[in-house]
């Protein structure tokens, strides 16, 4: 498809996208919706919604608070060395401002299974949510979301890339 | 060991048969290496069709019927180099011929222009020992269907010989995810079983991963990371129409569709973040929960009798597969020992086979699991394989291996004897999915 093509219809269904509320509820308990979004052009390529829900903003840098991210051992969900303090100092600020939201994204390395490493990833942004909330956090100020492997900080497979990847993010939002 | 190097080009705006105008993105070279350990491969010449330029758009049929049985592992194809006569019917073979050059078998056939623009494929299969004509067919259609009428060819001559129904003329379904991070663009792709004729469905600057076929063909479930969290979608392949599932709090993922399309079997993992099996079904968007421990629970995957899921848990302390019947009050069964990490289970079409990520030594590897006797194979041989798929003839498996740091598609037979990989220039493809027989 021609690249202008492309964006044009990528602008049409930006502009129909998430407006079109979906048909069906579920059920009440759970947050879900479903949407119905065509597929927007006559060649049948869905376009991905390209909204910016959930976008980031840079949050404070003094310090220890500059630092968002929290590395972990194979196969641990363990809080060590130094995310013990990266931990304590976003606590602390967070506790401070209730109304400043994070995102603690879980990541894992390559190894293994996809849908799993999602699985590792979120234990991991939920050890990092549980200590927060320890040290005066509010839950409303607490999202997570998990990767997995999906989306590695270091290419490459040994363990130097596999280290820098076992890892939560701390993302700061708008 | 034996090793045949062959060359597959796509052509520029290869059209789908099964579509009615969609155009094929940019161009891919994929390299198909065939290796192959069986001892008594049945020998078969395949002799070039007789061509309809220009409507075939050059098209060789009889290289792709050939690629696709030498991929199989059940055949060795006789190389045209030898081929001393390329008779185009069944009338015109010399048996001597075929015989002296070892074959048991030979295809022969045409390419032939009917009215308004289609074509015509003939083919006849002679048995070389008898000369009896075992089978011969006719496949007709738009000029953009010609390559599938070619598997369409080696599915009849691999059934009539082999005795089961061959899978080349179906397709399948995987993710491709190119360019660096953090500008990486993901495409989910179907394509022809051969890697041929590829075509996105989705586009993404997000995330896509865990696609699922639904028995008919017609949908795929998939987990997109869209909005910066993970959602469980719905999606009609033919127009691309596409409808969010599921967005609940924490995980959504693992969406497979149950053999009568009604539901799906998912993960969730809710804000406390622990990941259990559901049942959604998607007319009354009712939600079944189908494990409630603190493991790790996720890529459930239907019986083929619809009543129970096997799937990966860790609540043995490492990654582990089990089988649970929906029904409320059923308790999971571990049917996966011997290695320490068995995850990603997948269900052969007979049911008596479990395909599955299984840790051999220190590799990443794809194993079958025999459900009856619980004996294991370890069908590949890379560092990083995952993500096995049954063909819908239980005969080959296609996963995602790696080859030199790149991420690959192969496919390998269910005896493990035979491989295939498929390698893209274009970036890293991952998670393939094999299609349904087509109706």
């Amino acid at each position: 498809m021609q690249k202008p093509l492309v964006l044009l219809m990528v602008v049409l269904v930006a502009a129909l996208g998430l407006g079109a509320c979906g048909k069906k509820d579920t059920k009440p308990d759970e947050s879900a919706s479903s949407t119905q979004n065509t597929g927007a052009d006559s060649s049948g390529v869905g376009q991905a919604s390209s909204t910016e829900e959930g976008a980031e903003a840079p949050g404070p840098l003094e310090g220890m608070l500059a630092k968002r991210t929290i590395y972990f051992d194979f196969d641990s969900s363990e809080i060590r060395g130094e995310g013990t303090e990266i931990v304590a100092a976003h606590a602390k600020y967070l506790a401070a401002r209730g109304g400043i939201k994070v995102r603690l994204e879980g990541h894992t390395d390559e190894r293994g299974s996809r849908e799993y490493n999602i699985g590792l990833g979120e234990r991991r942004a939920q050890a990092v949510r549980r200590a927060l909330l320890l040290q005066g956090a509010t839950e409303s100020q607490l999202s997570t979301v998990s990767y997995g492997e999906e989306r590695p900080a270091a290419a490459g497979s040994d363990e130097t890339a596999w280290a820098k990847n076992r890892r939560v993010e701390i993302v700061y939002l708008q | 060991m034996k090793n045949v190097n062959l060359f597959a080009w796509i052509r520029s705006l290869a059209l789908p048969a099964i579509l009615a105008c969609v155009a094929s993105p940019a161009h891919a070279q994929l390299q198909v290496d065939v290796t192959s350990g069986v001892t008594d491969p049945i020998p078969i010449a395949i002799v070039p069709f007789a061509k309809a330029p220009p409507l075939d758009s050059g098209l060789d049929v009889a290289e792709v019927v050939q690629n696709d049985l030498t991929g199989s592992g059940r055949f060795r194809t006789a190389p045209r180099a030898q081929m001393t006569s390329t008779p185009t019917r069944a009338q015109e073979v010399v048996l001597a011929d075929w015989r002296a050059s070892g074959n048991d078998y030979v295809v022969v056939g045409r390419v032939t222009p009917l009215s308004e623009g289609n074509l015509a494929v003939d083919y006849e299969l002679v048995n070389v020992l008898t000369g009896q004509t075992l089978g011969s067919q006719r496949f007709t259609g738009p000029q953009a269907a010609l390559r599938n009428a070619a598997h369409r060819v080696s599915d009849a001559v691999y059934e009539k010989i082999v005795g089961i129904r061959g899978a080349f003329a179906t397709r399948i379904v995987y993710v491709l995810v190119e360019g660096t991070a953090p500008t990486q663009t993901y495409k989910l792709i179907v394509a022809d079983t051969d890697g041929e004729n590829p075509r996105p469905v989705l586009e993404s600057r997000f995330p896509l991963m865990s696609p699922s076929w639904s028995s008919d063909g017609q949908w795929l479930a998939y987990v997109s990371f869209e909005g910066r969290r993970s959602s469980v979608y719905v999606q009609r392949v033919r127009d691309g129409q596409r409808s969010r599932v599921s967005a609940r709090a924490g995980i959504n993922g693992a969406p497979t569709f149950s053999p009568d399309g009604k539901k799906l079997a998912l993960t969730l993992g809710g804000t406390g973040g622990n990941a259990d099996i559901y049942v959604l079904d998607l007319a009354s968007q009712g939600l079944s929960r189908i494990t409630d421990d603190p493991a790790i629970d996720t890529e459930a995957v239907w019986a083929s009798d619809g009543q129970s899921l096997f799937f990966t848990s860790d609540r043995a302390g490492g990654p582990q597969i089990y089988q649970i019947g929906i029904r409320p009050g059923d308790k999971p069964k571990r049917i996966t020992f011997g290695s320490t990490y068995n995850a990603r289970p997948r269900v052969s079409p007979d049911g008596t086979q479990l395909a599955m990520v299984t840790l051999d030594g220190n590799n990443y590897r794809i194993g079958v699991q025999d459900l009856k006797n619980g004996s294991v194979r370890v069908l590949s041989k890379g560092r990083q394989d995952e993500s096995p798929s049954f063909a819908p003839n239980g005969a080959m498996v296609i996963y995602s291996g790696s080859d030199a740091g790149r991420a690959v598609l192969a496919t390998v037979s269910v005896d493990g004897l035979t491989g295939t990989r498929l390698k893209s220039d274009q970036g890293q493809v991952r998670e393939p999915v094999w299609g349904p027989f087509a109706p």
